[in-house]
């Protein structure tokens, strides 16, 4: 075959101006809603059928973020809330991966971990938060341990049950190949188990940050759980509703961080596209 | 009864240990009470009324927000599947709703519905809801065309198919979103009351740790989580019921 016949080459996308216009409108339609509820918040609080105190306008909301983000206060609280909990997330994630094929791998570990995760996992572990004070104090190592606590079982659970049921076939072959104990770890285990343990850790993504909000917001100091709060002791309700549309765009950017990831990561497998979850 | 105790031997261990090392002094008495002072403490609390008055606080206020979560969450969830107006008004607001983290809503509750019972019961409401909605989407979108057409041709009614096809075919996903809102709820409870509250188990373990009373509180806090996992156990129970007819 000559290298000019362009068999296999890609056609060129043809720019399709009726494609392109409804998936404009779809989007339109789609924000339409969120602007309505904008627009009515703005209104509820300026007609004063809410008093500003239970409801601030929008933009007096969004003047005080920008202030916020003038004097450094937002950056600060940002950076300081995603850095405890990515840092815990990472932790959770890199620990939960791992003992989630040990367990797959080496009954004895299995037979121990066993009984402790699965009555671990649906604990309400927040509880343990002022027992976590009491042992680590109140700074970044008992917010963070916090984090890792809470978000380390859906990992362990995800990366178990993806680890057990990668096929036997490849693995067989793989072996019968001569694969080491590591190439089959490496090359067969990590990628079959891939498309679920990235569920495991989709999950325990938001349940991180929940509980990095609640930690802050229980022991003070920066962040913006902590800025939220501590607004919300002086009745500066501005500023508690600043702390909230923070929270949810810092949570809304994390959620579909993680899910582009999924899609690079996943390029090579069959899914059509990601779990119907988020 | 001898395979529970092979399975669940590793947790006598972890007790064992526990006992051993307050036993042995290897830590503070003032970090890790020892298991049966733990005990004793539970026993005392239990015995003086404290821990049933706020437990029950605490459960009414979960059940509460749970139950609301569950019928406007499956509600507005297959309304969602099945009118299209719905679905274009509501998708775009429960999609960016969805991923905050619902504890940034607990001091928005407490500025609007103050210290007691109605600032928790919306809260887990409002945050358990979403699990709910997006499942009980999930599943009835899921619902094979060819059931509703057969069940149409048959001469049900719209609402008759929504109910006897559409409900049945969205109940397993929707089933399992209810267990993500059982478990969330458990967490806003414990969280918001741990925050700011009067009364109930976060209350409790608040006041108890302050006044460093870390038996009785190490007593509230295992009772709170066995309470977390035995209601998981329990809907799981449940779910095998409801579902039995699917094998």
């Amino acid at each position: 075959m000559s290298a000019d016949t362009p068999i296999l080459a890609p056609a060129a996308p043809a720019l399709r101006l009726d494609r392109l216009a409804a998936g404009l409108t779809q989007r339109a339609a789609g924000t339409l809603p969120l602007i309505v509820l904008v627009v009515a918040w703005e209104g509820l609080a300026r007609a004063h059928i809410l008093s500003t105190f239970l409801l601030p306008p929008l933009s007096t909301v969004l003047e005080r973020i920008w202030d916020d983000a003038l004097s450094g206060d937002l950056a600060l609280n940002l950076g300081v809330t995603l850095y405890r909990a990515l840092a815990g997330f990472a932790i959770a994630a890199i620990a939960g991966v791992a003992l989630g094929i040990v367990m797959a791998r080496n009954a004895a570990v299995r037979w121990f971990f066993d009984p402790i995760v699965s009555v671990a996992f649906p604990m309400p572990k927040i509880a343990f938060l002022p027992i976590f004070m009491l042992w680590l104090g109140l700074y970044d190592v008992s917010k963070i341990s916090m984090v890792v606590f809470n978000a380390i079982f859906p990992v362990i659970t995800a990366t178990l049950a993806a680890a057990e049921g990668v096929d036997s076939y490849l693995l067989w072959s793989a072996r019968s190949l001569g694969a080491s104990a590591r190439q089959l770890l490496r090359e067969i285990i990590l990628p079959a188990a891939m498309p679920q343990v990235l569920t495991g850790l989709q999950v325990a993504l938001p349940i991180a940050m929940i509980v990095e909000i609640v930690t802050e917001m229980l022991m003070g100091g920066t962040g913006l759980g902590g800025a939220m709060i501590q607004a919300s002791r002086f009745a500066d309700s501005a500023g508690v509703f600043a702390g909230i549309i923070e929270i949810a765009v810092a949570g809304l950017a994390l959620v579909k961080g993680i899910s582009m990831v999924r899609r690079h990561l996943l390029v090579w497998h069959q899914e059509a596209e990601d779990p119907t979850t988020v | 009864m001898s395979a529970a105790l092979t399975r669940y031997f590793p947790l006598l261990l972890l007790a064992a240990t526990w006992e051993a090392v307050t036993r042995l002094g290897l830590v503070p008495a003032s970090a890790l009470p020892s298991l049966d002072k733990v005990a004793s403490a539970w026993y005392g609390l239990a015995a003086g009324g404290d821990l049933w008055t706020n437990g029950v606080s605490s459960m009414t206020r979960g059940a509460a927000g749970l139950a609301l979560a569950i019928v406007f969450g499956s509600l507005i969830g297959v309304l969602m599947a099945w009118y299209k107006p719905v679905h274009v008004v509501v998708n775009p607001v429960v999609q960016f709703f969805y991923p905050m983290p619902k504890s940034a809503l607990i001091p928005v509750m407490v500025l609007w519905l103050g210290f007691g019972d109605a600032s928790k019961v919306v809260l887990i409401f409002v945050g358990a809801m979403l699990p709910v909605t997006l499942s009980a989407y999930n599943g009835a979108r899921g619902t094979d065309q060819v059931l509703i057409w057969s069940a149409r041709s048959m001469g049900a009614s719209r609402l008759r198919v929504l109910w006897e096809v559409v409900v049945p075919s969205a109940l397993p996903e929707l089933l399992s979103g209810i267990r993500t809102a059982l478990a969330l709820s458990f967490v806003l409870l414990v969280a918001s009351e741990l925050i700011v509250a009067r009364s109930g188990f976060g209350y409790m373990i608040g006041w108890l740790g302050d006044g460093g009373a870390y038996d009785a509180m190490f007593a509230v806090v295992l009772t709170v989580a066995f309470l977390g996992f035995v209601a998981d156990r329990l809907y799981l129970m449940l779910v095998a019921r409801v579902l039995a007819w699917r094998e």
